[in-house]
């Protein structure tokens, strides 16, 4: 075979643009942090509950008799879901494992099979994880209105309405899913009834299109915010600070 | 701005070749196909750049310009003011001369995947709404951007593996028309190898149409991969609702 030319690495174009490095190496220290924090959790903490808040880390309490970690319990389903989401992996391959690390800079790696071997290949499961993902989001909306009930009574604090944006925003990030795009819709060959007009399937395909497109922004934002949820709760559990009250 | 800028341009052939500096007077709006063809017409005669219709529409002029993918006659010089502009054949495939690459490897795949299998006879009436998703697709222009920047064809010239965004892109179209009865699946998991594909999205990047590669042709495509060999649950609920 004729020989291919060799090419140069690529340099920034415009003024405002980052350096490549940039994105690859915020992926590594955001994930990075936030499974060290996880880690954390699961191996020294037993707990993420004040009164009526509960830590979307350690929801649902209920364990059925099964004897885990309380955060296990909860948190291999989302943390699954995540690594196998079609956004996650494009962040992943590129700031972990420089596969590649940004468009048309050379890849250091001999071998590469995609995904197409184990542990690689399981990212196929990723509509299973958004099944176990959704029941664990029901959880959540319930805890989310149980942090509007104090002693039996309606009421808002602050950590009332961060746990409602919270579990807010894992919706957001659920249902913008590309694996729930095709289960809703786009596994259809035909969007329209032998009358002409649209399908169900299609307004809704539709719909999760459009959130589709912002799924990467739900993503980060969505899980920063499970972060600072649990952050806000634990300084409450802790003391440092008090839970404002609106009424 | 100033009155000339430097093109380097890659001259060689399939034994090997170096890039070679010319200074090329600057003009209103001018696109490095223009610089080229000054080069050209004043300096080499015999530089070979494969283009046709100059208005990004024939997908011809694909080359590395400052080592990123793109079309020649839509990339301006003056984004280039005051630097080197860079310019190789496609990394990806065989240097014919200068900047003319050979890429029939991927007619040869485009002609491996199995035509349209209508359900009925033509003509056909069909709405809107139903091949939407697919004219997107029919939107590529065959410039093989995308092939070349995909790192398992560029970087681990993977082509016995896996066959590309665009061939993605063409089985994607025929997949998704409401008339088609064809199965591709097996082709997909196997020669075609979208699991070679670790969605990282370059194609997207670059195609210089837009067309949204990655979401809307490869991740549909690996979800009806996943529909036959990981989901039997989400397979029993098709046949029950057939």
């Amino acid at each position: 075979m004729a020989q291919t030319a060799e090419s140069l690495q690529p340099t920034k174009r415009k003024s405002h643009a980052l350096p490549y490095w940039v994105e690859p190496t915020f992926t590594v220290v955001a994930l990075g942090l936030f499974g060290l924090y996880t880690l954390w959790l699961v191996f020294f903490q037993s707990s993420g509950q004040f009164h009526n808040y509960l830590s979307p880390f350690f929801s649902p309490t209920e364990s059925w008799g099964i004897k885990v970690l309380p955060a296990i319990w909860v948190l291999w389903s989302p943390l699954l879901f995540r690594a196998t989401c079609y956004y996650y992996r494009k962040e992943i391959y590129r700031g972990f494992f420089h596969d590649p690390v940004s468009c048309a800079v050379p890849e250091s790696r001999k071998y590469y099979f995609g995904e197409t071997r184990f542990p690689f290949s399981w990212t196929n499961l990723h509509r299973w994880f958004w099944y176990v993902a959704v029941i664990v989001l029901v959880f959540l909306w319930i805890d989310a209105v149980q942090a509007f009930i104090f002693n039996g009574h309606f009421g808002i604090g602050l950590g009332s309405i961060i746990m409602l944006i919270n579990v807010g925003l894992l919706t957001a990030y659920t249902f913008s899913c590309h694996a729930f795009r095709h289960l809703i819709g786009g596994g259809s060959q035909k969007f329209s009834c032998s009358d002409g007009r649209p399908t169900t399937r299609y307004k809704w395909w539709n719909r999760v299109s459009a959130w589709n497109e912002h799924h990467g922004t739900y993503a980060w934002i969505s899980m920063f915010f499970v972060w600072f949820t649990d952050v806000y709760i634990r300084l409450l559990m802790n003391g440092v600070i008090h839970d404002v009250r609106f009424f | 701005m100033p009155d000339e800028i430097t093109l380097s341009v890659y001259r060689g052939d399939k034994s090997g070749g170096q890039e070679v500096e010319y200074k090329v007077p600057i003009q209103t709006g001018m696109v490095v196909l223009d610089a080229l063809h000054f080069i050209q017409a004043h300096d080499a005669p015999d530089l070979a750049v494969r283009w046709n219709c100059k208005a990004a529409h024939c997908g011809s002029c694909s080359a590395e310009i400052n080592g990123s993918p793109k079309l020649l006659c839509k990339t301006r010089v003056d984004d280039y003011v005051g630097e080197v502009i860079h310019i190789r054949p496609m990394h990806s495939f065989p240097v014919i001369k200068d900047l003319v690459t050979d890429v029939s490897w991927n007619y040869e795949k485009l002609r491996q995947v199995p035509a349209f299998q209508p359900a009925i006879k033509a003509p056909f009436t069909l709405q809107q709404r139903d091949v939407d998703r697919i004219q997107e697709f029919r939107n590529c222009i065959e410039c093989f951007l995308c092939q070349n920047i995909c790192h398992v064809l560029r970087d681990h010239d993977a082509k016995d593996r896996y066959w590309g965004p665009r061939l993605m892109i063409r089985i994607a179209e025929l997949e998704m028309h409401p008339l088609d009865t064809g199965d591709r699946l097996d082709l997909l998991k196997g020669a075609a190898g979208v699991g070679m594909c670790n969605i990282t999205k370059c194609c997207t990047v670059v195609c210089p149409q837009g067309i949204d590669i990655t979401d809307n042709g490869i991740i549909p495509l690996k979800e009806r991969v996943a529909d036959v060999y990981w989901d039997p649950l989400g397979g029993l609920v098709r046949k029950l609702h057939k």
